[in-house]
């Protein structure tokens, strides 16, 4: 056998070898999809970790106060003798925030898509967009900074009578920082809308406010949702501005010119105090944490349902 | 006849050209104000950025680089804080990098279309929605109190790569996305395994878009306070943890990675939440390295995209 083979010229002999070891690199191959499954596996045991997580403290938190109190008392003091639950006075903050932050927003993000998808020059939106990006680049902290040192005073300036911690500046401030997540995502989505609708519509004389307003952003309503609910989950969960700029005190009020805590303030509060492992104040950041996971669902759940209903399919 | 003139008439009469005069108008200004917006939120950058110079520039010195921090405003730097984030985003990037590009490979190139692949896939793009303080929470529940890593450097790199991982793998997908059919045909019809065709063929191509995902990932990062606070970030550390090097073999040393720690935006936030106004321009200066930082790594992320743009035509 071995003179047979050594009679077998110099290439013929590397195809046989290669031929006996192909178990090797077969082998090889499998274990290496195996390791880039079990990589694409972290992201799923992530989520466990974290509804896990959540869950497990939460459950523990729920033993000790009741769910009715956690969803209808109207004060949140489980760090004082008299210890209240009511998630509502943290909601309350959060929901505000958001909401002046998306009053800003959207219009804001909207209008900006719309002028570099329809209007501006193609340097200029080469331009434009990484620059804009970098808002939404800046750390948050930074923004609280600035909140706190330059926009509360300058509102000040108009309305003296403003507190120095107050949900407006830091709403407005959100706002500004979500801009680009709106902006990019929409103006993606309405240069996906085929040309030939807008040339339809200038055919008939339209000028390119109309056909952007009343054919391009319609037709993109989709895309533009899913936009906007980027700026939501953005906007609910922001967390060290509100945390600097805000206020600490947990307040159920709709008013953003009070100073109020959101839900992530309220964690941030707690963590920077030195609440001991087990204690049910320990466990109240996670059922906090908790329904602002479910918060957040909620609103991507809804814009899901949205982008749906307005997909069109060209 | 008669109806052929009264069209000639409306064509040439006032009321019609006015009509048109003010449409034509009115998208103008429609145009002007999509301009005004964009110029509203650039300035808001820039304000910010601009203030941020004014208060903390003339703090920024050699000894603000490397002192400790210090009850006194005047003496105090951010030593630790700087080879804190170096350290931290080390942790980080070793750990969301490699699991991140092995994914997204296993997403696009390995898996097959099942219901298994689907919930992986829905499972990252609601990761990316969660509120970086819930993956903070997290990471206290399981690697704090669970896995006993402690509140150091090992716990708060893992959960920013828990944090970005999402980020890397979308990033990345969409940069192997990319790279066009006919390439992986023709490594495939050379002979190449699966993993070669990737390795040689795949990888290389999307490099560019992978390397822009990166950065732009740990730049996100960079600035990431909220989930460091709820794992118990120190705020003051006035000692240098263990050095990653040591005299005896194997001279590299992984003691560091059990230190407590700290980084530039729990920094920041620390000195911006005292009253002390000297406190505040300590903060403007560490917001002005940690501004640059994550600048300096968007700029990097624009240039690489656009030389790779440039560089690889199909």
């Amino acid at each position: 056998m071995e003179a047979h083979i050594a009679e077998i010229p110099v290439e013929k002999k590397a195809v046989v070898r290669s031929l006996s070891l192909r178990l090797v690199p077969r082998l090889k191959e499998k274990a290496i999809e195996l390791l880039l499954q079990l990589a694409a596996f972290t992201s799923v045991a992530i989520t466990l970790g974290i509804v896990g997580v959540l869950a497990y403290e939460s459950f523990h938190f729920f033993q000790q106060v009741s769910v009715v109190e956690f969803l209808t008392d109207r004060q949140w003091t489980p760090l004082f003798a008299d210890a209240h639950y009511g998630i509502l006075s943290l909601v309350s903050g959060t929901l505000v925030t958001t909401a002046v932050a998306l009053l800003v927003a959207i219009p804001m993000g909207s209008l900006i898509a719309i002028y570099l998808s329809e209007y501006a020059s193609r340097p200029v939106r080469e331009f434009v967009k990484p620059v804009l990006e970098l808002l939404s680049a800046v750390p948050t902290v930074v923004y609280g900074y600035f909140v706190l040192l330059f926009v509360t005073p300058a509102l000040q300036q108009i309305w003296p009578d403003l507190p120095g911690f107050n949900m407006l500046s830091a709403g407005l401030v959100i706002g500004f920082m979500i801009v680009p997540y709106v902006s990019s995502v929409s103006e993606d989505a309405m240069r996906a809308v085929p040309v030939y609708l807008r040339e339809g519509a200038f055919a008939l004389g339209a000028t390119r406010m109309q056909t952007a307003l009343r054919v391009v952003f319609p037709s993109a309503l989709s895309g533009i949702t899913a936009a906007y609910v980027l700026g939501v989950s953005r906007a609910i969960g922001e967390t060290m501005v509100v945390a600097i700029a805000a206020g600490m005190q947990p307040t159920l009020t709709l008013n953003p010119l009070e100073p109020a805590a959101t839900m992530t303030a309220y964690i941030v509060q707690v963590s920077l105090g030195d609440l001991p492992h087990g204690s049910v104040g320990y466990q109240t950041i996670f059922a906090t944490g908790l329904m602002l996971l479910l918060i957040t669902l909620l609103f991507n759940i809804a814009g899901h349902a949205l982008k749906k209903r307005y997909r069109q399919v060209y | 006849m008669r109806l052929k003139n009264g069209i000639a008439k409306y064509i040439k009469s006032t009321a019609l050209q006015r009509r048109i005069m003010r449409r034509k108008g009115l998208d103008r200004f429609f145009a002007f104000e999509g301009l005004l917006v964009m110029g509203a939120a650039l300035l808001v950058l820039f304000t910010l950025v601009g203030q941020l110079a004014a208060d903390g520039a003339g703090r920024l010195s050699w000894q603000f680089l490397t002192s400790f921090p210090s009850r006194f405003p005047a003496q105090a730097g951010v030593l630790t804080a700087w080879i804190g984030t170096i350290l931290v985003m080390l942790v980080t990037a070793l750990a969301a990098i490699p699991l991140g590009i092995g994914a997204a490979i296993y997403l696009e190139e390995y898996a097959a279309k099942s219901w298994l692949t689907e919930a992986i896939e829905i499972n990252i793009a609601n990761l990316a929605g969660v509120p970086s303080i819930v993956y903070g929470l997290m990471a206290l529940g399981l690697l704090v109190y669970e896995l006993h890593l402690g509140q150091s450097f090992l716990t708060a790199g893992l959960t920013l790569g828990m944090l970005i991982l999402p980020m890397v793998i979308i990033a990345t997908r969409e940069a192997i996305r990319a790279v066009p059919p006919a390439v992986r045909e023709a490594a495939y019809a050379l002979g190449a395994t699966k993993w070669q065709t990737v390795r040689d063929h795949v990888l290389p191509y999307s490099m560019g878009g992978i390397l822009t995902g990166m950065i732009l990932a740990l730049s996100r990062a960079v600035g990431e306070t909220a989930p460091l606070i709820t794992v118990g970030a120190l705020s003051f550390i006035a000692f240098l943890p263990h050095p990653p090097w040591q005299g005896a073999f194997p001279f590299v040393s992984f003691e560091w990675l059990f230190d407590p720690f700290t980084v530039m935006p729990i920094q920041m936030f620390n000195w911006v939440s005292r009253p002390q106004e000297e406190f505040h321009v300590n903060a403007a200066a560490a917001g002005l390295i940690l501004l640059a930082m994550s600048l300096a790594m968007n700029a990097v992320a624009i240039v690489i995209r656009a030389r790779f743009r440039k560089r690889i035509h199909w």
